[in-house]
């Protein structure tokens, strides 16, 4: 690791203030940042901790029924307070990494970062949430552009992100045996006026909704309506883990159990 | 009811406290006055001719005490191989230089091109990342196949091939070998590869080099499983130190599991650099540099063939198997797939007939030695693997199959140059189907097949050589030593004892289950002995710890060192009593007349030794130490039957372990608490093999699984609460203590039996195409698999 100036600002206003000097760099809990920095592959001048700022920490829900969480929310707290107003959505942070990262790490460094394997892109874009930052709100069908690419302009800080609950939702996660990120990971969220079904670890371009799946789950919402549909294997990631065609399979087979666990 | 103390007893492990509590002394707990750090900058290409190296940039940073290149070792030796293999023609193996820093070339990722030595271990990494190399970028060799075509890129230039040797076994006996299988009623054959493996002890490797520029003595501190070879070889190879100025110590070290044996470049290197700077120089490796420095395990492709005739009898064995040496050898890495692999073809089998062929290659990748088991995991996988298929290409059940052909009269001389002293492997069969309860498989298979999962039994018997070995006999098979071990026994004036053994422990419980052997034989408390182990300016010259040999060859030592004061100490009895010697009986610490009530404690006679007032001086010397060298006789021979039975998720291919049961025959056990955490731990690489683990390079020699991110280790939730039993025992016949040893057991015994699991599972699923899949059983490979 390199030597790097520290700021814990307070408020996001300072924040946003710190990360405008040259080669500053957001610092959410630091579980991918800090090992990165460790192995000397990042060298920002200063990092900015945005983990001081009450207002960018905790689970309430607002007057829409949206369960808001703070950017600098940690995984742990997600667990804890998210469990009695979205059930799948706690159950999913539950399953990030080990304890020791579950409370450091936050939803807005995951999604800021955007991990092609992260499980929250997964619940953020099935869920329909809003990614609400310090100058705009921008829908998870906009935000994830990519592997690692997001709609964040730079110094752009995720301040809350705001969870339209679903009538019944669950997110199945085939992890990777080594990382124990997800292979493959599917959340399916059942709302009044439809189903939306988003995937993570599976893709070359990261997180997507396999909407053929929403399709069908819209009109029958059981494992059985997508035991006729097939995923392109084109886009699917190849590497030691997984051919593209075992992930498109899993895709499958994971948003099966992702139904049927539903119910 | 379970003794409490002495041999047989589960004595805690008196070492757990301080390693428990945060009070181990490890290497790089080690920190010497006026220490400077060194960074080595490798090579982050396979293969390369080096051009150049401009240095002058990172002289000038802060901090930098002196960058050293391969010029500065011109003059120095290179790394030493500890084994010389024959080939089948007769002529050595090809040997290549292997030098401290790249000359020349670059040989695989990671191979130390520069080493900077700085004040701080951060400012040696920025000066390294600071110098300039120019490495004109070579095809690399990986694939085994691929470097024996003719036209291969050579990893030796010097070199005639990538062929390091071409070792047939036993070479007399090929013409009948092929003659039986012309006669064969059924032939069974497997290819089968045996993935490579990265050792991954916890604590990394670390060496911290001192020199006194007074007495002109060298002291390197090393995470090492052997000081006393590293000595010698370093001394005597590298950098001309002789042992009398040279002391190597490995303190506390934590896990080794062979990578710790072999003697490593940066161990030289410090020690050569100390002396230069004439200042303490530190290495501490980090983990992802573990991964491209530590020597790996297994890689072997094999083909394998098994003849049978009629009436189901092996009749003769055949296999042709590329082993991976990487692009240097590594200090026994020769000795690996031959010594330790075709030696052991034979199984728990008698097969009149064995040919074993194997071709050792050099590969642009890390090299290759000896890991957990070394070679005979790579047998015990292929032959229980192929008797696996072979049973169920005949319709046979295979446990019946295996116990039809078991070796049962002993001695018993194989055709492959061993001799099995004792054994009896149907008591550790009917052992292991009592554990496993097999007649209720069925019943949990239904089970499982109302789950949606496809269950599997695998069965495997395995036998291994260890407690190496008979100096004499290793002599003649191309080792350049001896492996005998030592004991000094220092009893003090009042009674305690201190043990100084070549052994080494490095998470074995030495120092408890040596004190219990001793306590055994003098009858004194456990509490009252010492273990001392690790640093050679206080330890007998011995072998170090491996190849499950320190209770064997190394408690041997100790026994029969031990004897040697019981003998003198009797003679001081019978002084102290006015006795014969011959009529002086020890029991319990108490020394006795046999047939009157005369009696001195332990702690007289010691006493008596040291202050020698009333003591027969004319005929024995005062004094209570004494110091033996052992060597064995034969190879022990450790046998057991295992058993896996897993549940295959056909949607995934997923698996999943539910029982695992190990029933083995170590022959008298000292420590039984310690014994069965030995097996669990093999069993824990074992089942890591089998499932989960594997060094993978791409075509360039790029390593892909270089971090945890890309290599899978079992975690505790990957594996089951294990059955394991050793109490079947034939006592080794040729030591004193009559054990065989158990530390590799675990890990050679078990892969076979998690894949067969697995193959049984897909059978029974209706799956019957699937023959065979390599290691790692990975949820992908296994669905793979499925789909035909």
């Amino acid at each position: 690791m390199y030597n790097f100036e520290f700021a814990k600002p307070t408020t996001i206003a300072d924040a946003v203030e710190a990360l405008g000097h040259e080669e500053a760099q957001a610092l959410g809990g630091g579980q991918t940042l800090l090992p990165t920095m460790k192995q000397r592959l990042a060298a920002p001048a200063t990092l900015v901790s945005l983990n001081a700022i009450p207002e960018m920490i905790g689970v309430c829900l607002n007057d829409a029924g949206e369960v808001c969480i703070g950017g600098a929310t940690t995984h742990a707290m997600v667990v804890r307070e998210a469990a009695a107003h979205y059930p799948a959505l706690a159950a999913l942070a539950s399953h990030i990494g080990d304890p020791a990262v579950r409370n450091r790490g936050t939803i807005g460094g995951s999604l800021a970062n955007n991990d092609p394997s992260a499980c929250y892109p997964a619940a953020a874009l099935a869920s329909g949430a809003t990614i609400k930052t310090n100058t705009r709100d921008i829908a998870a069908d906009d935000y994830f552009q990519g592997m690692f690419e997001t709609a964040l302009n730079d110094g752009e800080i995720i301040t809350e992100v705001r969870f339209p609950v679903p009538q019944t939702a669950n997110y199945q996660k085939f992890v990777q045996p080594a990382s124990r990120f997800a292979l493959v990971g599917v959340f399916v969220a059942q709302f009044a006026d439809g189903v939306r079904v988003a995937v993570t670890g599976a893709s070359s371009d990261g997180v997507f909704r396999w909407t053929e799946a929403e399709a069908a789950l819209s009109g029958d919402f059981s494992k059985s309506a997508v035991d006729g549909l097939s995923v392109p294997s084109g886009s699917m990631i190849s590497d030691l883990h997984g051919s593209g065609d075992y992930r498109a399979h899993l895709v499958k087979v994971m948003t099966g159990r992702a139904v049927a666990a539903a119910g | 009811m379970p003794k409490d103390h002495g041999i047989g007893a589960s004595s805690k492990r008196r070492e757990d406290v301080r390693f428990l509590t945060g009070r181990g002394r490890y290497t790089d707990d080690i920190n010497l006055y006026g220490q400077a750090y060194v960074h080595f900058l490798r090579s982050d290409v396979a293969h390369g001719t080096l051009n150049g190296i401009d240095t002058s940039e990172a002289e000038g940073m802060p901090g930098v005490i002196r960058i050293f290149t391969g010029k500065d070792f011109e003059g120095v030796g290179g790394l030493p191989c500890g084994w010389q293999v024959t080939d089948k023609h007769g002529n050595p193996m090809q040997e290549p230089g292997h030098p401290i820093l790249a000359q020349g070339k670059v040989r695989h990722v990671g191979d130390p091109i520069a080493a900077v030595v700085a004040e701080t271990a951060a400012q040696a990494r920025s000066a390294a990342e600071a110098i300039a190399v120019d490495i004109h970028e070579l095809p690399a060799v990986i694939d085994m196949r691929k470097a024996l075509e003719p036209g291969a890129p050579k990893v030796h230039d010097d070199l005639d091939s990538n062929l390091c040797y071409d070792w047939g076994f036993v070479e007399e006996n090929k013409g009948a070998v092929d003659e039986a299988f012309s006669k064969a009623a059924h032939v069974t054959t497997l290819e089968l590869v045996n993935n490579r493996l990265a050792p991954n002890a916890m604590e990394p490797r670390v060496a911290v080099g001192d020199y006194a520029a007074g007495t002109d003595d060298s002291t390197l501190y090393t995470t090492s499983q052997n000081p006393h070879v590293i000595r010698l070889l370093m001394g005597a190879f590298v950098l001309g130190i002789p042992e009398h100025k040279l002391r190597v110590v490995a303190p506390d070290v934590g896990g080794g599991f062979g990578s710790k044996i072999f003697h490593y470049a940066e161990e030289a290197f410090c020690t050569f650099a100390a002396k230069q700077l004439k200042r303490p120089v530190k290495w501490t490796c980090s983990r992802s540099e573990a991964f491209i420095s530590d020597a790996h395990g297994r890689d072997h492709v094999t083909k394998i063939e098994l003849a049978l005739d009629a009436d189901n009898n092996f009749m003769a064995i055949r296999t042709d198997t590329c082993a991976n040496m990487g692009a240097y050898l590594s200090t026994f890495a020769p000795s690996v797939p031959t010594w330790l692999h075709g030696t052991l073809m034979a199984g728990n089998y008698k097969t009149p007939l064995i040919y074993v062929n194997v071709k050792a290659v050099f590969t642009n990748t890390v090299p290759v030695d000896a890991y957990r088991g070394a070679g005979r995991p790579e047998a015990t996988f292929q032959l229980e693997r192929l008797i696996d298929k072979a049973a169920r290409e005949l319709g046979v059940d295979p446990v019946e199959l295996r116990r039809q052909n078991f070796i049962t009269e002993f001695p018993y001389a194989t055709p492959v140059a061993v001799e099995y002293d004792t054994g009896d492997y149907h008591a550790t069969m009917d052992k292991l189907l009592i554990m496993i309860d097999r007649d209720g498989f069925d019943a949990r298979a239904a089970k499982s097949k109302e789950a949606g999962k496809l269950r599997g039994l695998g069965i495997n018997c395995y036998i291994e050589a260890c407690g190496i070995a008979p100096s004499a006999l290793v002599g003649q098979l191309g080792a350049r030593a001896g492996l005998y071990e030592s004991a000094t026994v220092r009893v003090n004036a009042t009674g305690g004892i201190v043990v100084m053994t070549g052994s080494h422990s490095h998470g074995q419980g030495h120092e408890t289950s040596f004190a219990q052997v001793v306590a055994d034989m003098i009858g004194i408390p456990e509490a009252q002995i010492e273990i001392v182990h690790g640093d050679t300016a206080n330890t007998p010259m011995g072998m170090g710890t491996y190849g499950s040999r320190s209770i064997a060859v190394g408690g041997s030592a100790m026994v029969r060192a031990t004897e040697k004061i019981i003998s003198k100490a009797k003679k001081i009895a019978a002084h102290l009593m006015e006795a014969s010697d011959s009529d002086i009986e020890l029991k319990d610490g108490q020394f006795t007349v046999a047939g009157t009530d005369k009696s001195v404690a332990w702690g007289d006679v010691t006493l008596a030794a040291y202050v020698p007032h009333n003591y027969p001086l004319t005929e024995l010397e005062p004094g209570l130490e004494e110091t033996a060298f052992y060597d064995p006789n034969n190879f022990t021979y450790p046998a057991g039957a295992y058993a896996c039975e897993v549940e295959v998720d056909p949607e995934t291919g997923k698996v999943k372990i539910c029982s695992f049961a190990a029933a083995d025959d170590f022959g008298n056990v000292i420590n039984p608490m310690i014994v069965s955490g030995q097996v669990h731990g093999g069993l824990a690489q074992g089942i890591g093999q089998a499932l989960l683990e594997n060094v993978s390079y791409d075509a360039d020699g790029q390593l892909l699984s270089a971090s945890y991110m890309d290599y899978a280790m079992p975690r505790a939730d990957d594996l089951p609460f294990y059955q394991v039993d050793h109490s079947c025992v034939t006592p080794c016949t040729h030591n004193p203590l009559g054990v065989k040893g158990c530390g590799e057991a675990g890990a050679i015994g078990s892969p076979p039996a998690v894949v067969n699991a697995v193959i049984d599972a897909l059978h029974r699923g209706g799956m019957t195409h699937v023959g065979h899949i390599d290691m790692p059983l990975t949820s992908a490979r296994v669905w793979t698999a499925m789909q035909g």
